[in-house]
């Protein structure tokens, strides 16, 4: 594992972030036609930093994660570009024996569905205890130990009585607590959650959004949330990188991002959440519909919903602009965006 | 592995009156296979079947339990008298005692018919299994070889393979013609079972824990076995106790036909064979080997209907 990652030559740990995800591009090729679900994502997180990536259903979000991890299916599935860099050594281009070590003990990850991502046949201590065995080679007994200090850690009440118990006895709350003992199981660098609270109730996101950055914070690790929604990461995110159509729009420190939104998606993502102060008014939405992945818009890929649209808007694909330090926005008017949200 | 924690929850329990959560849940964990047993032991068809599997293999097993007499010992002068006290089922058309002769055919006609099942799992499992996970040109290529021996009609293809390796004529040893016996009904119905492990293998791939595995560092191998396989093996188990049945039936087809078992060997598909054609006369020297054998099918086939209906959540 070690000397997978110290590879000399590479670009190391000196110059560039922990994770590095390059100029990526996934695309699907379907009968009906090939679908650009990734058309060059680039970010980075380093240790003890929590990147939001967030986006609409399709937006690609989700697939570049699954590239990271190289649980991509392919076929249908191809990458087509870029570099994903994990300690300065490109994921993409190791062969599967060294990427299966890095998965769990290197990157790990969160699923969405809790219930659905651990097995049902097998009590939940067998399957924390599993990592330990996978990877390690511990015996049944330290094992099943390890398994049962993880789910205090995670704070699963009662651990101890709870080890051999299957994944349907536990509520959903609990079950994504077991998942995110499975992954921190082997302390990784890098742990990536897919809508880890979505299939949760709103008391219950609290309580694994806190874990989550607790965990974070004690270990050190790089955290990449993805999500949809923009509530859940207000408070534990550092920075944020908007996708849409498989791009990212805005990249952001977290709170920059909140008080003006350089890109007209993200501002409009903003102004859609409901406000106390405005009752009574009618909620604004993002008019239209997400890209088509098979038809991608010319251009800039939000121009037809776009309320900045101008001609170029429909034939240029705008850069990822320099706004200020490490802030970007794609988009060729965002100074109007920035001036709007200001005011 | 369940025991130990009932036990130690039930100290607890008692220990710490005042731990109210605690208290509330089941202390005894929840699986498939316990939700199934509990539904399972509820159901007399079960119950009424597992009696008698459990007569029938004993009477594989130790077929003198039942008779002391000699199944192979004949008195040409008793030839095909009719039941009596003395002879419970009668004599045959050598004048060998029928119900030993049956309780002795126990044995051929189940280790063929389990045999023969054992082989078809383990080649229709491993072939499916391989398919469904690798897909692509592998899962092809299998599928089609497997439709290729689907399409060959089962009599058809147990008395060419059969004709050819042991033809009728012909007497080999009992473990030999047993052996041939189980080939050719493995070989003929390993496709169905390909299938049917080929889809659950497919259904339980696509689920989020296999891909959950992936990302936590599994391989192909612990993928297999931990978790494609544990949660295929409900549609699996359920069709092998079937074909348990339905293997017995097909091998006393082929031994009416003069091709499966023969003597030396003792099956009820031979002694049925062998009395066909005095079913005017002696009807009791063939109604009781088939009786044993339609009781002994619809015990198997009875068994797998109840397993299956225990494990299928939809009829809960």
């Amino acid at each position: 594992m070690v000397e997978v990652l110290s590879e000399p030559g590479s670009r190391g740990t000196t110059g560039g972030a922990l994770l590095e995800v390059d100029n990526l591009h996934v695309e699907f090729r379907t009968r009906a036609g090939v679908a650009k679900a990734v058309n060059g994502v680039t970010y980075t997180v380093d240790a003890g930093e929590t990147l939001a990536v967030l986006g609409e259903s399709g937006s690609g979000k989700s697939v570049t994660a699954q590239t990271i991890m190289g649980i991509l299916d392919m076929p249908p599935g191809k990458i087509t570009g870029g570099e994903i860099r994990f300690r300065g050594s490109d994921l993409l281009k190791l062969p599967e024996d060294q990427r299966r070590k890095i998965r769990g003990e290197g990157i790990s990850m969160v699923f969405q569905d809790a219930l659905s991502a651990l097995n049902p046949v097998f009590p939940v201590g067998w399957q924390i205890a599993e990592m330990f065995r996978m990877h390690r080679g511990a015996s049944r007994s330290d094992a099943k130990k390890k398994a049962v200090e993880l789910m205090d850690r995670v704070r699963i009440p009662g651990a101890k009585d709870r080890v051999n118990d299957f994944p349907h006895q536990f509520s959903g709350g609990m079950r994504q607590r077991i998942m995110i003992a499975m992954a921190i199981a082997l302390d990784p660098e890098i742990l990536i959650a897919d809508e880890p609270t979505t299939a949760l109730d709103v008391t219950v996101q609290a309580q694994i959004m806190g874990l989550l950055a607790e965990l974070q914070r004690d270990s050190n690790m790089g955290l990449i949330l993805i999500t949809h929604d923009l509530g859940v990461v207000a408070d534990v995110a550092d920075k944020i990188a908007v996708m849409y159509g498989g791009r990212i729009v805005e990249n952001a420190p977290v709170h920059d991002l909140y008080r003006n939104p350089a890109h007209p998606y993200s501002k409009g993502l903003l102004e859609s959440i409901p406000r106390v102060d405005l009752k009574g008014q009618e909620l604004y939405a993002i008019k239209g519909t997400p890209p088509n992945l098979l038809d991608m818009p010319t251009g800039c890929a939000f121009h037809p919903r776009c309320p900045y649209k101008r001609d170029n808007c429909v034939t240029d694909v705008p850069p990822l602009n320099t706004v200020s330090g490490t802030r970007g926005s794609a988009c060729h008017y965002w100074r109007e965006v920035i001036d709007d949200s200001a005011s | 592995m369940s025991e130990p924690t009932v036990t130690q929850d039930l100290i607890q329990h008692t220990e710490q009156p005042t731990e109210a959560l605690a208290g509330v849940r089941s202390n005894r964990p929840r699986s498939l296979w316990r939700d199934t047993w509990d539904i399972l032991k509820r159901r007399p068809i079960f119950w009424i079947s597992l009696a008698l599997l459990v007569m029938f293999l004993l009477m594989a097993a130790f077929p003198s339990l039942f008779t002391h007499k000699d199944p192979s010992y004949a008195q040409l002068a008793k030839g095909m008298d009719p039941p009596s006290s003395e002879a419970w089922f009668g004599y045959d058309l050598q004048g060998r005692d029928v119900f030993a002769r049956t309780v002795y055919g126990a044995r051929a006609s189940i280790v063929v018919g389990v045999s023969a099942t054992l082989l078809t799992v383990l080649l229709g499992g491993v072939t499916g299994v391989l398919a469904a996970y690798y897909s692509r040109w592998l899962d092809a290529i299998i599928s089609r070889v497997g439709e290729m021996f689907l399409g060959v009609p089962y009599v058809l293809g147990g008395i060419i393979i059969l004709g050819t390796i042991a033809p009728a004529q012909t007497s080999p040893n009992e473990v030999m013609i047993m052996a041939v016996v189980v080939l050719v009904l493995a070989v003929l119905g390993w496709p169905i079972l390909m299938r049917i492990a080929r889809s659950a293998v497919i259904q339980a791939k696509h689920q989020d824990y296999v891909q959950a595995a992936r990302a936590l560092g599994a391989g192909p191998i612990r993928i297999i076995f931990k978790h494609l396989l544990p949660n295929s093996l409900a549609p699996i188990l359920v069709y092998s106790t079937i074909t348990i049945g339905s293997y017995i039936g097909a091998e006393a087809t082929l031994s009416l036909l003069g091709i499966g078992l023969r003597p030396p060997v003792i099956s009820w598909g031979i002694a049925i064979a062998d009395h066909t054609r005095y079913i005017r006369t002696g009807a009791h020297a063939m109604l009781f080997p088939a009786l044993f054998l339609s009781l002994c099918v619809l015990t198997f086939v009875m068994l797998g209907e109840a397993v299956r209906d225990a494990l299928d959540p939809k009829l809960r």
